[in-house]
């Protein structure tokens, strides 16, 4: 049991261990080890956000879809209103149309009954200035008397 | 023993707890055991080479088992050197006892080898007639280890204080900054710079040379005869299976300590 050279050796032999395991052997394993604890917590961390973010989507869908709910269900009461505007407004351009035709109509008519009353007013003066041509016979002056004749016919 | 007998017990010890010698000098100094540094770098460069190969091709993705097996290993001493160091331990202080911890685990577990077998292998296979195996029975080595500590303690010290603040610190430490105390506060620190190497080594070296001498004394139990084979063997088992406790308990505290001592010179007392 004596103190020798061997204490020497051995001594550089640890010294030298030591630096490669300093060197060579603990960063990369410290490294690879540490990469993946960040690689771990960064996928945890992305699965939590992706989580969130999905929780988010669905509560703006479920808001999103209940606004649409009301808006169609208000654009259904304005068609609806619309339609019945729409309705309405045919029902009265009818009304109105109808009325005119009928305004029109009894125009016509009565237009119609003057142009015959006319009609008939000059026929039955001819015919009365023709009648009375055969039962007066020269007596009556054509010319003298028509005067007379067209303010008859007038009063038909 | 294959090749030589033995007259006597203290010969058969004798023969398996002397070194392979190989002087080259007058002074007895100049001499080194060859199988403790053989033995010493073959399971350094065996232990750490390993880990070096795995640690080269170290994925962060999923790890292969092996790689597995070696971050248990890294996760154990930084969990260890976590609790005692509280600087950049990566720089320095974890590799250092991660090398501590596996070398000496693997020169202690030597000790397993049965030791007439390897003596006779190292006869037959190698044609050496000296040959231990177990490195860390040798004081030599293991006060290698310690005073490497020791050097690193003092290193550390004064890169961390200074000159001056290490040498503030030998005399006017734990007493008081007064001149009538310096011999006494530079006494107290001497006793303790010259305790700490010495119990270091002395304690791994007691451990594992105590388990030798005990194997061998079974060993020469078993060669007297049916019942000292039959107890002999019984008590070998008992011992071996005893003796992986300490093994690996011994590489622990002695890996501990060199955490401790390093801390210690890092943060001051």
């Amino acid at each position: 049991m004596n103190i020798n050279f061997t204490l020497i050796a051995q001594a550089i032999a640890f010294s030298t261990l030591i630096w490669f395991t300093v060197k060579f052997v603990w960063p990369p394993l410290l490294n690879a080890i540490e990469k993946r604890q960040k690689e771990i917590a960064d996928g945890l961390a992305a699965a939590h956000e992706g989580k969130m973010s999905l929780e988010l989507a669905a509560k703006k869908n479920e808001e999103t879809l209940s606004e649409v709910k009301q808006k169609s269900t208000e654009i259904i009461g304005q068609a609806e209103k619309r339609a019945s505007e729409i309705v309405e407004e045919a029902r009265n351009n009818a009304k109105s149309e109808a009325e005119r035709i009928l305004v029109g109509a009894k125009e016509e008519i009565a237009q119609e009954v003057n142009r015959a009353k006319e009609l008939l007013r000059a026929q039955v003066s001819v015919l009365a200035v023709t009648g009375a041509e055969k039962i007066l016979a020269k007596e009556i002056d054509k010319t003298t008397h028509a005067d007379m004749l067209s303010r008859l016919a007038e009063e038909l | 023993m294959t090749g030589s007998t033995y007259n006597t017990p203290s010969d058969y010890i004798g023969h398996h707890l002397a070194f392979n010698e190989v002087s080259f000098g007058d002074h007895p100094f100049w001499t080194m055991h060859v199988d403790s540094v053989v033995m010493a770098i073959f399971l350094g460069l065996v232990s750490m080479g390993f880990i070096w190969l795995v640690a080269r091709k170290a994925t962060s993705g999923v790890p292969t088992k092996t790689q597995a097996f070696i971050e248990l290993l890294f996760g154990f001493i930084d969990n260890q050197v976590k609790t005692s160091f509280h600087g950049d331990r990566h720089a320095f202080v974890a590799p250092a006892a991660l090398t501590v911890f596996v070398w000496v685990l693997m020169m202690n577990a030597m000790d397993f080898l049965p030791i007439d077998i390897m003596a006779t292998i190292s006869n037959q296979l190698f044609h050496v007639e000296y040959w231990r195996n177990v490195p860390t029975s040798d004081i030599n080595t293991t006060f290698a280890l310690a005073l490497g500590i020791w050097f690193l303690m003092i290193f550390f010290t004064i890169k961390v204080r200074g000159f001056y603040g290490w040498m503030h610190e030998l005399f006017c430490s734990p007493f008081g900054t007064s001149v009538w105390v310096w011999p006494a506060n530079f006494m107290f620190n001497l006793i303790e710079y010259v305790s700490k190497p010495l119990s270091h080594s002395l304690r791994l070296f007691g451990n594992m040379y105590a388990g030798e001498v005990i194997f061998l004394l079974l060993g020469m139990w078993a060669a007297t005869g049916v019942a000292g084979t039959i107890f002999g063997a019984i008590l070998g088992a008992g011992w071996s299976i005893f003796h992986i406790l300490i093994v690996v308990l011994q590489a622990f505290i002695f890996m501990m300590l060199t955490v401790v001592y390093l801390s210690m010179a890092h943060e001051g007392h």
